[in-house]
């Protein structure tokens, strides 16, 4: 479905409070979500703001991802409960002529997890970031599970539907396989389940030199589940950017993260879980990164970042290894 | 057989000229770009290091499972026991074997990678 984005904009104008649009400009080019910047003209200053897309219909049934109502409630009352968002500004309508989508306010600052962990600019403010992670974990996994229809996973859950795509991948990785048998023999004990962000990495979080983390992005993949999960995915090795010493985000260290996650109201979370949690990240990535390469194999994509990605599971693989050799 | 110019030698070639087009490139194209120099110096590293490293894992994976066989062979064995369970971290030299073994894989797909270290 072809969408004159402009058009729309345009004709939403009044509707966001506005006269008119100016310098929309596509950012991302992602397969199933558009991200789009443009400024709304009015009586004052122009405003910036971000619109984010759905350019192909969601798939209940297959896909994991939140609907854009969903990801929109969670991102009001993660605003609410004191994490920092881009603040809604309109659920895109049916008559909007957008499809699914929502516009939120722009957050300036910089979201290329390669600066944060080594750019100069972020000297100050890096050792503070494990913490202030922990604190806004803890105000997300404070919303109440009902606060947007989202499913629910658990950890042996996630490893039976990473299992079944390994399998259906016809992949032999012996790393993966002892990964899955270990893990499967060591699921932690039951925790009560929060609403989870479900992919708080550095790469999906907006940082500013000064305040640190000023806006938490992408919010597709929000569920309910172990709170652990959220604190695990954030120190998979594959988005510490070279520093591996750093095991928070390639920022800091998980005694600060857990400490910060109390600070702010956040249950008492063992090291152990969220290494087990980070373990279960790193098969979940190279399984994904196994059924991207899958994708081109199959021939249902043909770009060259699809095939080369596939090379990417060797990391997972290694810090896999590291990891069980290390008692986990 | 074919001497000159050599498989290497074919790709740096090819390797220099996306690099030398790359400024010329939207910033869609010049990351994909990268992408692509990147997997033409993996394979310019698969050439000469896979070799040796799939002797090695043949060898590896002989000691450690008791029998001979082709790699294919000894690695779907591997993954077999493994999901029956007859193997599993406490096995003497698994974890050792895993680990030479994807050393030299990440040796090839990415040298610069830095794993996590022991705690």
């Amino acid at each position: 479905m072809e969408v004159d984005i402009l058009a729309a904009l345009a004709a939403l104008a009044p509707k966001l409070g506005g006269t008119g649009v100016e310098k929309a400009q596509r950012l991302t080019g992602g397969a199933s979500m558009e991200t789009w910047a443009f400024n709304l003209l009015g009586a004052g200053e122009p405003r910036p703001l971000i619109l984010r897309r759905r350019a192909v219909p969601l798939d209940p049934e297959t896909s994991r991802s939140a609907s854009m109502a969903a990801e929109a409630a969670l991102i009001q009352a993660a605003g609410h409960a004191g994490a920092p968002v881009a603040p809604l500004v309109r659920l895109c309508q049916p008559e909007d002529g957008l499809g699914e989508g929502h516009i939120t306010g722009f957050v300036a600052g910089e979201t290329l997890g390669r600066k944060i962990v080594a750019d100069p600019r972020f000297d100050v403010v890096r050792p503070h970031l494990a913490r202030q992670c922990g604190q806004i974990l803890a105000r997300i996994h404070t919303l109440p599970i009902g606060a947007a229809n989202l499913t629910t996973a658990d950890a042996q859950g996630e490893l039976d539907r990473y299992e079944a795509i390994y399998r259906t991948s016809g992949a032999e990785r012996p790393i993966l396989e002892l990964a899955l048998q270990h893990l499967r023999r060591n699921l932690p004990p039951p925790m009560p389940n929060v609403v989870l962000h479900g992919d708080f990495r550095n790469g999906n979080m907006m940082f500013d030199p000064a305040l640190g983390v000023v806006a938490v992005l992408d919010w597709e993949l929000a569920h309910v589940g172990d709170p652990a999960e959220d604190l695990g995915w954030l120190c998979v090795n594959s988005w510490r950017f070279g520093r591996a010493d750093r095991p928070v985000g390639g920022f800091g260290d998980y005694q600060d993260l857990l400490e910060g996650y109390i600070e702010a109201g956040g249950a008492e979370v063992p090291l152990s879980r969220v290494l087990f949690w980070q373990a279960l990240g790193s098969l979940k990535w190279g399984i994904m990164c196994l059924m991207m390469y899958s994708s081109y194999a199959t021939g249902a994509t043909n770009s060259v970042e699809r095939p080369m990605i596939g090379r990417r599971v060797s990391e997972t693989e290694i810090d896999l290894v590291n990891l069980l050799e290390a008692g986990l | 057989m074919i001497e000159h110019p050599r498989a290497d030698e074919l790709i740096e070639a090819v390797a220099g000229w996306v690099e030398s087009i790359r400024p010329q490139l939207n910033p869609r194209d010049a990351f994909l770009s990268r992408v692509a120099v990147n997997a033409l110096n993996a394979v310019k590293r698969e050439l000469s290091q896979g070799p040796a490293a799939e002797v090695a894992a043949r060898s590896r994976l002989s000691t450690l499972l008791g029998m001979e066989a082709d790699l294919g062979t000894l690695n779907a064995e591997l993954c077999e026991r493994l999901r029956r369970g007859e193997m599993d971290v406490a096995t003497p030299g698994l974890l050792a074997a895993l680990k030479a073994g994807i050393e030299d894989q990440i040796a090839i797909d990415q040298p610069t990678y830095v794993s996590v270290g022991r705690r």
